[in-house]
């Protein structure tokens, strides 16, 4: 009796998933439990287990497309079984529901297996790439493209240390130009989970929320010490490094407590003031963005929350974010500086009624207290609030005790 | 007065190696030694007391086993003079080596004491006390470590021993003691313990080879428990008496207890080494436990000082010195030069069995809470080690769970240290258990154990 595997209902919210990767070819042995797929959902992107053992005898949904719950994905035969004809596939099972399918669909029953070319998203490539076995198999299992790597091996080898640095999607370094195609022609892109979450979250944010904008400009300069002499620290011990986000982070969390107004959120009749502060911080990946949270972050030193976000960022860059990393922010921190952006806007991140911009420290001309011109070192941070929660004058409040440990570092280490 | 580009303060393995290497770039280049060319690895340690374990061993293996290889003898009877004399023989040779390698690459050789004397200036003191002042663009720091010794148990060259002096014993004591378990110790446990000596290790750590994988070091006390060397782990010495008859320790457990009194007619104290400081004006920057300090291309605070070698911290090793010097130098000439600090290196001990390692033990995978997997393979069950009568001892790998990847390996047994080199270049290529696994081990060989240990990390082992 042929088996067909189903597109499982991966998160609460989930009406629809994309297949991302086929991790099984046709004719593998499958065993029970075994990955045999990855599956966007409107949350994250996720490995799918095989209910059932036997041989992967055909692959009906391309790599790439979005499929309804319950459409039919694969063919699971028994060792040796007769596979079924065509017309027998339980075709009911894959119509989508009529309004919600976005997708141009190709209809799963007329996949053939020669059409099953997995293109955009394969790392592998027939060009030589000169990778150790073990950046080979990261690369593989992370979906990094080595031919994108450049490797601090000798001779150029790219070793562990590079694929882990590399983006799997565009965060951290600068996506790298491609050749710009033959025909120019116009490409119509299928909406990804993500894409359609951001879509659908930030318009509900920006019509429905009343949004209003501060901005300070700190001195950095003391921060910049403090950073530096703590890892010279860290190097000399062995320590964890810190980034100029860590100490943002933190002061953010340490002003809020100072502030408690701006951890709430507005809930119809009636405003929601949080305990905790679960910081959620904004991460570029691959095709979009994630928030994922850290939580209870007031109970976080500097390098408990550096380490947090370090791996935050990492699980986020290798879509291995759970979903419940994912819920659940009371404040949201996005930070722009490593893209040379001076400052910057941010649309709030709902329920929340506070999100930070914060943009690179720049050195500019400032006048000091005795009337001089000198060179100073300057952060931009702004700040939107929902003002059915927030007042400007309880931004101002919350941003003037930012400045102050942003100011005063030595504050962030109590 | 000469001008160098470099001048280098100490010849052993850093030293002479650091201005051989600058010396190919081109450099005009002196080393300075106030010894013999070679340091202490080949003069007074690596080189001299392999050869002594060499002879111990082939000592031993007549004594316990000729009757299984069927060879009978009366009389069985060693030249203590002569043990110590070949291996004093080895060293001369090699240390005269060195001076070849000097000449051929343009070295210029200096006898003598280096100091520091100002940017860019170096001193000599000869041995007849002349002092030459030379001037160097660039001034690398070899001048290693010495032993170590206690307070209340100073060096005395007769009854109080470092390794310098144990390798040198003109008259084989009845009885040693030794204190600490480290590499030195434990071989010269088994050097003197192997012709007869009744040797004695106090060591403070719960372990033979405290640093190795617990399992190899529990496999090292077994053997050494059955070869009659005796040991107190976990013990520390807290008094001495040193008299004309030989030396007592007062020992007694780390975690308290009844002291015990141990008596012999002489005490190696291998706990450790302290850097040697070149002499001079110059304040060099020191780490807190008195080693000097060096940055990422092995620069000292002093500029135009770089170091490199024992005097910079752990590990001692004379491979791991040489690196260093290599990077040293290419760092002073090359702004270019990727520089690289050791990371991973290999620690051989040459007792019998032998213990290898590279990368991490299962102790530091669970401290650093890495996922990994475990393969082992007894010699026991490999047809070379039983053809040459050596079934004792393992190879035990570790191995990634996610990936694969070899974390560390740890073997002992006879041939450890050079199934080590194997290991090595699997970490350095990054391999996982899939390249070692495809890699056709020459049977019959001690390697195969490699081999499959690594399958059975992964559950297919064939021949366990």
């Amino acid at each position: 009796m042929p088996k067909y595997i189903e597109m499982p209902k991966l998160s609460d919210t989930m009406t629809e998933g994309t297949l991302v990767k086929w991790l099984k070819k046709e004719g593998d042995p499958v065993a029970m439990d075994e990955s045999i797929a990855e599956v966007e959902t409107d949350k994250a992107t996720m490995e799918m287990q095989s209910f059932d053992e036997g041989i992967l005898h055909r692959i009906l949904v391309k790599e790439g497309e979005a499929v309804p719950l319950g459409a039919t994905l694969a063919i699971l035969l028994e060792d040796g079984e007769a596979p079924p004809a065509d017309g027998d596939l339980p075709a009911a099972k894959a119509v989508a529901p009529a309004a919600a399918s976005p997708a141009p669909a190709e209809q799963p029953a007329s996949v053939s297996a020669a059409s099953v070319t997995p293109e955009a998203a394969t790392p592998a490539s027939t060009e030589r790439v000169k990778a150790s076995p073990l950046a080979k198999k990261i690369a593989r299992e992370t979906g990094v493209d080595l031919t994108a790597v450049s490797g601090s091996g000798p001779g150029g080898r790219i070793i562990k240390k590079d694929v882990l640095a590399a983006p799997t999607g565009g965060a951290g370094t600068a996506p790298k130009a491609k050749p710009a195609p033959v025909a120019l022609e116009d490409r119509r892109i299928p909406l990804t989970g993500m894409r359609r979450v951001i879509a659908q979250r930030l318009l509900e944010s920006k019509t429905t929320i009343p949004h209003f904008y501060l901005h300070i400009e700190v001195d950095a300069a003391p921060l910049m010490t403090a950073r530096q002499q703590l890892n010279a620290e860290a190097e000399a011990t062995g320590g964890t490094k810190l980034t100029v986000n860590d100490f943002v982070l933190r002061a953010a969390v340490k002003a809020a407590q100072a502030v408690p107004a701006v951890n709430a959120s507005f809930d119809g009749d009636a405003i929601i003031q949080y305990g905790d502060i679960h910081l959620s911080v904004a991460v570029a990946v691959e095709q979009g963005l994630v928030t994922p949270v850290i939580r209870g972050a007031q109970h976080l030193d500097l390098t408990g929350l550096s380490l947090a976000m370090k791996s935050l960022a990492d699980k986020a860059r290798n879509k291995r974010l759970t979903p419940d990393e994912m819920q659940g922010g009371t404040i949201t921190v996005s930070n722009l500086g490593a893209y040379g952006i001076d400052f910057f806007d941010a649309i709030i991140n709902p329920p929340q009624s506070m999100i930070l911009a914060v943009g690179a420290i720049v050195k500019k001309p400032v006048v000091n207290e005795r009337d001089e011109i000198v060179p100073g070192l300057r952060m931009n941070i702004g700040l939107s609030g929902d003002h059915r929660v927030v007042d400007g004058a309880v931004g101002a409040e919350y941003l003037a005790a930012l400045r102050k440990y942003l100011e005063q570092p030595v504050l962030l280490l109590l | 007065m000469s001008q160098y580009d470099l001048i280098v303060i100490g010849g052993g393995p850093a030293g002479y190696v650091g201005a051989i290497r600058a010396a190919q770039l081109g450099k005009k280049v002196a080393c300075i030694e106030n010894d013999r060319a070679g340091g202490t690895c080949l003069n007074w340690g690596c080189i001299p007391t392999k050869a002594l374990l060499k002879n111990a061993e082939l000592y031993a293996t007549l004594k316990e086993k000729a009757g299984d290889f069927g060879l009978s003898f009366d009389n069985l009877s060693y030249d203590w003079s002569k043990v110590i004399g070949r291996s004093r023989k080895v060293a001369d040779k090699l240390a005269g080596g060195i001076e070849f390698l000097f000449k051929k690459n343009k070295v210029d050789y200096l006898r003598g004491t280096g100091a520091l004397a100002g940017t860019g200036k170096v001193t000599v003191t000869a041995a007849d006390g002349t002092v030459a002042t030379h001037e160097a663009k660039h001034v690398l720091l070899a001048t290693g470590c010495r032993a170590r010794d206690l307070p209340f148990l100073k060096f005395d060259g007769k009854r109080v021993l470092g390794a310098r002096e144990a390798m040198l014993m003109p008259e084989q004591p009845r009885e040693l003691l030794i204190i600490g378990a480290g590499a030195i110790g434990v071989e010269f446990a088994y050097f003197y313990n192997a012709y007869g000596t009744r040797v004695t290790i106090v060591e403070m750590m719960d372990h033979l080879l405290p640093v190795e994988d617990t399992e190899i070091s529990q496999a090292l006390e077994k053997s050494f428990k059955k070869q009659g060397i005796q040991f107190h782990l976990a013990t520390k010495t807290t008094a001495a008496q040193v008299t004309e008859a030989g030396v007592e320790l007062t020992v007694e457990p780390v975690k308290g207890g009844a002291p015990v009194t141990l008596k012999g007619d002489a005490c190696l104290v291998a706990v450790g080494v302290g850097a040697i400081l070149p002499g001079g004006t110059e304040k060099l920057e020191l780490t807190e436990r008195g080693f000097v300090k060096t940055n990422d291309r092995y620069q000292t605070n002093l500029p135009g000082v770089s170091a490199a070698g024992d005097l910079i911290g752990p590990p001692w090793l004379a491979h791991v010195a040489s690196f260093e010097a290599i990077h040293a130098v290419e760092s002073m000439f090359d702004p270019q030069h990727k520089s690289k600090k050791v990371e991973i290196f290999p620690g051989c001990t040459y007792c019998h069995p032998e213990v290898a390692s590279i990368g991490l033990t299962e102790r530091a995978c669970k401290e650093k809470g890495i996922a990994y997997k475990v393969g082992k393979f007894p010699f026991q069950a490999s047809g070379r080690a039983l053809a040459a009568a050596e079934p004792e001892g393992f190879v035990k790998l570790i191995y990634g769970e996610q990936y694969g990847e070899l974390l560390g390996a740890h073997i002992i047994g006879a041939e450890a240290t050079e199934l080590i080199a194997e290991m090595g270049l699997a970490i350095t290529l990054e391999a996982t258990h899939e390249e070692l696994e495809n890699t056709i081990h020459a049977h019959p060989t001690l390697s195969e154990a490699i081999h499959e240990a690594t399958s059975d990390a992964f559950g297919h082992a064939i021949h366990i």
